[in-house]
C-alpha cells in the first residue's frame, strides 16, 4: 500500500494540521510516513499544502508530481492541482467558494461541505476534522482508533477537551461525502 | 517529527554540552526546540541565542576549545557569515557540529530548499587550504542519527563537521527513532579525553594554546601539511555511501540528501519502463565517493548528477569519472524542486538518448 | 671592599621580582609600548590571586596577538574582534573558571562592536580589557575608531576629519550604560601610580567572577610610541595633554 496525498487550500483552514494528525494516525498505525509542507510566507494566509505520503515501506520521494488522492479546498488548488491527479485517483474538495467545479472524467470527484456543515455544527475550528473524515471514509487506511490517538499526539493537552468535538466531526464528515458523478 | 526538530532531540540526547545560534529560516525550529525543551535543567546543555551567526560561530570556537561538544545550525546566508569562524576553527583543529540547513540563494535568495551550498561546503568555504567532513542526511532519520556522527568524526579527526541538509529535509515530517539519552562529557573525562583543551593550566602540563597563527612560514607549511594528511586519513577511512539497484545499472543517477528522495523515485519510475537505472546517494559529501563511484564504471554507460543547483556536485562526478563515461548535470534551482518525473525525462534526455 | 651583584640582590633587598607566570619569551612589543606593563600586570594578578589553573584569556587580533607566548595560563586565539564571543562560549560551559578576553581598539570597537556590546549587554561574567591607543599598530598605524579628531594616522595621513570619517567612539561610556556590566573603567599605565590602580581594577575584575554580577571592562588608555611616531616620553606625554581630556580616567560604573 503506497497512498500519495495532496491537501491544499487557505492558510488558516487547518490544511498543515490535518495533514499532520492524518500522518501521526499512520505512524500510530505502523505506517511509513512523510509530511512534506510548503513553508514559508504562505502560511501567513496564502494558500497552503501539505503533501502526506502513508505506505508499507519506506518512502522514497516525499515531493510528488502526481497524486492518488488531493483533498481542494480553494479554488486555486483546484486550479492547480485538479491535472495532476493520478487517472483513477481520488479528488475530495469543499464546495464553498468553488467556482469551477472538477472536470475531469477519468478521475473520481467527491464532495464533502465541510464549510457550511461545521457552520451548522457552530464550530468552525472543525472544520478540517470534517473533510478528514470524509478523506477516511472514502480512503479508509486507518483506523478511526489510530486516527483519535493521532489527534491526542498532535493536540496539545491542554486542548485534549476537545478530542469528542473532533471525533464527532471526523464521522460527520463520513456522513455527508458524496460521489459526484461524472 | 520535523527534519529540525529532530536535530533538537538528537543533540540533547547524545550529549551536547552547548548550542549558539541565530534565527533564520528554514531552520528556527532548531532552537526554538532546544528552548521548549530547557535541556539546562535536565542535561544541563548550554543554549544561548547569540546577537549573529558570526557571534553563534565564535561562541562554538570558545566552548569547542574547552573541549566541550558545542554546534550551531543556520541556513545559507547565515552559513555565510560563519565562513570566517569555520576556517578559524579548523585552522585550530578544534571539533565542532554546524548545521546547514540550506535555501535557495544567491543573497537574501529564497526560504525554499535548495543544494546551492555545495562548493562553499566541501571546497573549503572560508580562506586557506581546509575541509569540513561534510555529511548530507537524506531523511528525518538521518538528521537525528548524524549529529552523534558527525561529532564522532568531529572528535576524532578535530576538525569541523557539517550537516548540509536542506528546506526540504528540515520541514518534513516523518517518523523517527530516537536514541537513549546519553550523559555529556563530565570536566574530569574531558581531561582524560581531550588533552589540548583549555581548561586551565595544571602546574604539570604545559599551557595549551588553541590558535592558528604562525607567524614563522616554514613550521606554518609543515602544519598545513599535517592538515592534508588528516583530510586524506579521512578520504581513505570515512567515506559514507549508499547505492540502490547499482550491481546490473546501465544508467546512474548520483544524488545526496533530498534530491536522493527524489531519484529514489525516479529510479523506481525508470525501472518500471524497463530502464536499468541505479542510484548512488553519497553520504559523506567530504570525504566524497570517489572510488565507490570509480567502481561502477564497468558496466554504467552513464551518469546524470541530479542536485537543486546549476551543477556543483557534478564537478565532482566528473573528477571521479574522468572522462570515462558521459556525466550531466540536472536540476532545479531558486526554490523549485524537481520531481521524480522531471529526474527520468532528464536521464532520457541527456544520458540515454544523448 | 669591592661590592658584588650577588650582595645586592638578596631576599631583605627585594624590591620588584619577575611574576613566575611570565615566561621567557622576550616580548615582541616596540621599547615604550603600554602592552607589556599590562601583560605583565595581568600575570601578576593571576600570580597572586592563585588562578593559574582556573583562568583561561582569550587574545585578539592586533599587536597583542602573541601574548600568549608570555602568560603561562591556557589560552585562545580569536578571530578579529570575536573574543568577546569565545570569551562567551567559555565562560558558559566552563562556569568555574575565571575568564578574560584583551583586546585592542581596532578589534573591540570597529569589526567587534556587536560582539563587545552584546557580551557586555548579555551581563557575561568575564573580565574585557580593552588597550586604547588609538590607532592600528600591528598593521602600521592606522586610523581606529578612537582614533582623535585632528589626529594622524596612515589613513588620515592629514588627520581624523569628523565629517568624512566620523568621530571617536568612547566605547566605555556606551557598555557603562547597559545593565549587564557591573565594573566599568578607564584606567591608564603611565606612572607609577596608574599602574597601582590599574593593578587593583584587574585584581577587582577578576575577583567580580566570584559573584556572577555581570561584565567587568576595563579600558586602559595607552600609547604607540611607533605608531603615533614619537619617543616613549613624548607619547606619554602626548596622550596625557590630548588623549585624557577626550578618555578621561576613572571609574564610571561599580555596583
Amino acid at each position: 500500500m503506497n497512498e500519495e496525498i495532496i491537501i491544499a487550500g487557505f492558510g488558516g483552514q487547518g490544511v498543515l494540521s490535518m495533514g499532520k494528525i492524518l500522518a501521526y494516525s499512520g505512524v500510530m498505525q505502523d505506517m511509513e510516513v512523510s509530511w512534506m509542507p510548503s513553508y514559508g510566507p504562505e502560511m501567513r494566509g496564502g494558500t497552503a499544502n501539505v503533501t502526506v505520503i502513508l505506505s508499507d515501506s519506506r518512502i522514497s520521494s516525499p515531493i510528488l508530481k502526481m497524486y492518488d488522492t488531493a483533498i481542494i479546498l480553494n479554488q486555486q488548488s483546484m486550479d492547480k492541482f485538479e491535472p495532476f491527479v493520478k487517472p483513477g485517483g481520488v479528488l475530495i474538495y469543499d464546495g464553498n467558494g468553488i467556482t469551477r467545479h472538477p472536470e475531469r472524467k477519468d478521475i473520481q470527484v467527491y464532495r464533502v461541505d465541510a464549510a457550511e456543515e461545521a457552520a451548522r455544527m457552530q464550530s468552525p475550528k472543525t472544520f478540517n476534522m470534517i473533510v478528514l473524515g470524509g478523506y477516511l471514509k472514502i480512503k479508509p487506511l486507518v483506523s478511526l482508533d489510530n486516527v483519535m490517538l493521532g489527534l491526542k499526539k498532535s493536540l496539545p493537552e491542554r486542548h485534549h477537551r476537545l478530542l469528542p468535538m473532533n471525533q464527532a466531526a471526523i464521522e460527520r464528515g463520513g456522513e455527508i461525502i458524496y460521489k459526484v458523478e461524472a | 517529527m520535523k527534519g529540525n526538530e529532530a536535530i533538537a532531540e538528537a543533540a540533547i540526547r547524545c550529549g551536547v554540552d552547548g548550542y549558539f545560534g541565530y534565527p533564520i529560516t528554514p531552520q528556527s525550529e532548531v532552537m526554538e526546540t532546544l528552548m521548549l525543551l530547557k535541556p539546562w535543567e535536565t542535561t544541563g546543555m548550554v543554549v544561548l541565542q547569540a546577537e549573529s551567526e558570526i557571534a553563534s560561530i565564535n561562541m562554538v570556537y570558545g566552548g569547542a576549545g574547552c573541549g566541550k561538544k558545542v554546534m550551531t545550525s543556520s541556513s545559507s546566508p547565515g552559513v555565510s557569515l560563519m565562513q570566517e569562524g569555520l576556517t578559524y576553527l579548523a585552522g585550530a583543529e578544534l571539533p565542532c557540529v554546524v548545521v546547514n540547513v540550506v535555501r535557495g540563494g544567491p543573497g537574501l535568495g529564497t526560504i525554499q530548499p535548495a543544494q546551492s551550498d555545495y562548493f562553499q561546503s566541501v571546497k573549503g568555504g572560508g580562506h586557506g587550504d581546509y575541509k569540513l567532513i561534510v555529511l548530507a542526511p537524506a531523511s528525518v532519520q538521518e538528521m537525528a542519527d548524524f549529529v552523534e556522527l558527525a561529532f564522532d568524526l568531529a572528535f576524532k579527526y578535530r576538525n569541523p563537521a557539517l550537516i548540509l541538509s536542506d528546506g526540504m529535509i528540515g520541514q518534513m515530517m516523518e517518523k523517527v527513532e530516537l536514541k537513549p539519552y546519553k550523559n555529556r562529557w563530565t570536566n574530569e573525562e574531558i581531561d582524560q579525553l581531550h588533552p589540548w583543551a583549555t581548561t586551565g593550566k595544571p602546574a604539570e602540563r604545559e599551557r595549551n594554546i588553541i590558535t592558528s597563527v604562525e607567524l614563522d612560514p616554514n613550521a606554518f607549511e609543515r602544519f598545513n601539511h599535517k592538515l592534508q594528511d588528516k583530510y586524506r586519513k579521512m578520504q581513505e577511512e570515512e567515506v559514507r555511501c549508499e547505492q540502490f539497484n547499482c550491481e546490473d545499472a546501465d544508467y546512474l543517477l548520483v544524488a545526496y540528501g533530498s534530491s536522493a528522495r527524489i531519484c529514489q523515485k525516479a529510479m523506481e519510475l525508470a525501472r518500471a519502463k524497463g530502464l536499468k537505472v541505479g542510484l548512488l546517494r553519497p553520504i559523506t559529501l567530504f570525504p566524497y565517493p570517489t572510488r565507490e563511484i570509480q567502481a561502477l564504471l564497468g558496466h554504467v554507460k552513464g551518469i546524470l548528477s541530479v542536485e537543486l543547483s546549476e551543477g556543483q556536485m557534478v564537478e565532482d562526478v566528473r573528477l571521479a569519472v574522468d572522462g570515462k563515461v558521459k556525466v550531466e548535470h540536472f536540476g532545479r534551482v531558486g526554490g523549485v524542486v524537481h520531481s521524480p518525473e522531471e529526474v527520468v525525462e532528464a536521464l532520457e534526455r541527456k544520458i540515454i538518448g544523448g | 671592599m669591592e661590592v658584588s651583584i650577588k650582595d645586592i640582590i638578596k631576599p631583605e633587598n627585594l624590591v620588584y621580582q619577575k611574576s613566575s607566570l611570565l615566561t621567557e619569551k622576550p616580548m615582541h612589543y616596540c621599547p615604550g609600548c603600554t602592552h607589556g606593563v599590562v601583560n605583565r600586570l595581568i600575570a601578576e594578578v593571576i600570580e597572586e590571586l592563585g588562578l593559574q589553573q582556573e583562568t583561561i584569556g582569550v587574545t585578539p587580533v592586533g599587536c597583542s596577538v602573541l601574548l600568549y607566548n608570555y602568560i603561562d595560563i591556557d589560552w585562545q586565539e580569536a578571530a578579529h574582534g570575536r573574543a568577546p564571543a569565545l570569551g562567551t562560549g567559555i565562560k558558559r560551559l566552563r562556569p568555574d573558571k575565571y575568564v578574560f578576553t584583551y583586546q585592542g581598539d581596532g578589534d573591540l570597537a570597529a569589526i567587534g562592536t556587536a560582539e563587545t556590546i552584546h557580551a557586555c549587554n548579555r551581563g557575561e561574567n568575564i573580565l574585557m580589557v580593552f588597550i586604547n591607543n588609538g590607532i592600528y599598530g600591528m598593521t602600521g598605524g592606522q586610523m581606529a575608531p578612537t582614533t582623535l579628531e585632528g589626529m594622524a594616522a596612515s589613513t588620515c595621513p592629514f588627520g581624523r576629519d569628523p565629517e568624512r570619517d566620523g568621530n571617536p567612539l568612547r566605547m566605555t561610556e556606551i557598555v557603562a550604560t547597559l545593565p549587564g556590566t557591573r565594573y566599568v573603567t578607564r584606567q591608564a599605565a603611565h606612572t607609577a601610580g596608574a599602574v597601582r590602580k590599574l593593578k587593583k581594577a584587574l585584581i577587582k575584575g577578576f575577583n567580580n567572577q566570584k559573584e556572577n554580577k555581570g561584565t567587568s571592562f576595563i579600558e586602559v588608555v595607552s600609547t604607540c610610541n611607533s605608531g603615533w611616531k614619537m619617543t616613549p616620553v613624548q607619547a606619554n606625554e602626548w596622550m596625557v595633554e590630548n588623549m585624557f581630556p577626550f578618555y578621561p580616567l576613572g571609574d564610571i560604573k561599580d555596583k
